[in-house]
């Protein structure tokens, strides 16, 4: 059952401000994505090891040598805003 | 005595040794420009894909078989998930459920005694990028805005984390020695707390003796020293003492430390935002750890700090206490072991590296390996007074040309004619100028007291410039008074 306060702590979370009628939308469309999950529960899963991923592929890994890294104009040319050669962000705290 | 137990556990992440990023080929390098070190992995760009960084593993795995840790043969990542500025995917990839490595342990000595302390994990993560604050006080709470440095976003770190087997300041403050000198022995990271190489945070909480459960425990952030994790956690027993004691009740909460004021304050952050939702980092696949590979692995390891002061008695005949100082940093170890190659007197070459060495290099602010005096030439330091060419008085005059001028000390003998009187004619007569001189003094060693002599010894050392030699004063002096 997914109450109010789920999605109102699931909004904090996502740093999202919701609206009132966002509340009775989000309440109903995740509760209806708990009842589907609640309906593959109904498989009989008794002789499957839990799986974290289905790639079949083991120890895919990279020697630790230097490839180039972007030149600092490119790296921050979607920045919405820079200063000195950084990203320029708003007040964190408030 | 405090009716309390202390309980403390001690998170440590340290930066492993790369030449890149735990998930791109990016550099690590300390202190370049800001975002000169990026791409679309790190900076978290849409579509961009990690690959783990064999070296990275080869490295936590090493630690795991230095601490004594279980290696699982199976490891796998996990995504972190939370927002803040210095996160630019949003979530950091780390380890969860299985790690690289459980279940080690790290042996300290405190007041002489040795006990065992548990560590719960190490595992395998990515560090998050370096915020700037604006404004004068360079506090997050008073910036109007922040600037984003990006270099360190994936740069490898290990968490090692301890179990709340730690009783006190004290066995804290050891244990991240210990910890610090087996990781830099092993070479698998710098362990540069100014750097950032090393970073601590610690978790405390006081339980009256006896009480078999844990109370909230109050966890310290932002301290950049050992001492200051010893000062911070002091502080936060006397806090917690009081706080039991009035009868209030303590709980969990994440709290700064200021060095400046020896404090902790409550961070204003608020305390939902503990819930990160891990699940499996899909992007990447798992780490089958075969015994192959940590045979491979464990043929890099290399005598570590206890078995090597074990050795350094029992090779060497080192007291304890010299075994410990000069191998809790491999580097001096190093030193003291060539020094040991060219001249059999042992004690007195831990002597000098303990004594005059450190002591100079100390106030000069510089490393064992930019040490100014030679292992050959403190070598030979230990020949000259050996030799009785030099007294140990004397030696210490020229020692500190050998480490000024990077001296070779024959030389500084030589131009300095500091060469040890040790002809009896020539300090007898000395002696006779300060019998002498003294007659006062000579009264009273002949009435009886014996101490005065030290008196009339220190006067002949100085009138000879320190050159005469000391047992053969003594001699000397001992038979013209008892005439």
């Amino acid at each position: 059952m997914i109450t109010r306060e789920d999605v109102e702590h699931v909004a904090v979370l996502s740093q999202m401000k919701l609206k009132e009628q966002d509340y009775i939308l989000f309440t109903k469309q995740l509760e209806e994505m708990l009842k589907f999950v609640e309906k593959l529960k109904e498989v009989n899963t008794d002789d499957i090891e839990p799986t974290a991923s289905v790639i079949p592929l083991k120890n895919v890994v990279r020697e630790d040598i230097m490839a180039a890294s972007f030149d600092r104009d490119i790296a921050l040319m979607n920045a919405p805003d820079k200063d000195f050669g950084h990203f320029k962000i708003p007040k964190i705290m408030e | 005595m405090s009716k309390y137990e202390t309980i403390i556990g001690l998170e440590v992440h340290v930066q492993l040794k790369t030449a890149t990023k735990l998930f791109c080929g990016c550099s690590t390098k300390f202190g370049a420009e800001a975002n000169t070190h990026t791409c679309p992995v790190c900076l978290g760009l849409p579509g961009a894909l990690p690959v783990l960084n064999k070296k990275a593993v080869n490295l936590a795995i090493l630690t795991g078989l230095a601490l004594k840790f279980k290696i699982n043969e199976f490891a796998r990542f996990d995504r972190k998930n939370y927002f803040y500025p210095d996160l630019p995917k949003g979530y950091q990839i780390s380890q969860k459920d299985k790690p690289f490595c459980e279940h080690g342990k790290l042996e300290i000595t405190i007041d002489g005694v040795k006990k065992e302390i548990g560590i719960t994990r190490a595992h395998l993560e990515e560090d998050a990028g370096k915020l700037l604050h604006s404004g004068s006080s360079g506090q997050i709470g008073d910036a109007e805005e922040s600037l984003v440095d990006l270099n360190r976003t994936c740069v490898p770190l290990l968490e090692i984390v301890s179990e709340p087997d730690l009783r006190s300041p004290a066995e804290a403050f050891e244990y991240l020695g210990a910890l610090k000198s087996i990781l830099q022995y092993i070479g698998v990271s710098d362990c540069d707390m100014e750097k950032g190489s090393l970073r601590c945070d610690a978790n405390i909480s006081l339980r009256p003796f006896g009480q078999k459960e844990f109370n909230p425990k109050v966890e310290i952030k932002n301290v950049n020293s050992f001492k200051n994790v010893k000062d911070a956690l002091e502080y936060e027993t006397a806090r917690q003492t009081q706080c039991l004691d009035s009868g209030e009740k303590t709980f969990q909460e994440t709290r700064l430390f200021s060095a400046e004021k020896g404090t902790t304050t409550a961070m204003r952050a608020k305390e939902e935002s503990n819930d990160y939702r891990y699940f499996p980092e899909p992007d990447l696949v798992v780490n089958h750890i075969t015994k192959e590979m940590i045979e491979e692995i464990k043929k890099t390891l290399v005598e570590l700090p206890a078995v090597r002061r074990s050795r350094f008695v029992t090779a060497y005949g080192l007291p304890e206490y010299d075994a410990g100082v000069l191998t809790a940093s491999k580097a001096f170890a190093d030193y003291f072991e060539v020094c040991a190659g060219l001249n059999k007197n042992y004690k007195a070459i831990s002597n000098l590296i303990m004594g005059d060495l450190m002591g100079f290099l100390k106030a000069a602010g510089k490393d064992i390996s930019d040490s100014p005096v030679k292992p050959e030439n403190l070598v030979k330091l230990v020949k000259l007074i050996d030799t009785n060419i030099i007294s140990s008085k004397i030696a210490k005059v020229v020692f500190e040309d050998m480490f000024k001028e990077s001296a070779d000390p024959e030389d500084v003998v030589k131009a300095k004619g500091l060469v040890q009187i040790t002809d009896e004619g020539a300090v007898g007569k000395i002696i006779d100028k300060v019998l002498l001189e003294n007659p006062a003094i000579v009264a009273e060693y002949k009435s009886g007291k014996d101490k005065v002599i030290g008196n009339l010894v220190g006067k002949v050392m100085k009138e000879s410039a320190g050159k005469a030699s000391p047992g053969l004063v003594n001699k000397i002096l001992k038979e013209k008074l008892s005439n």
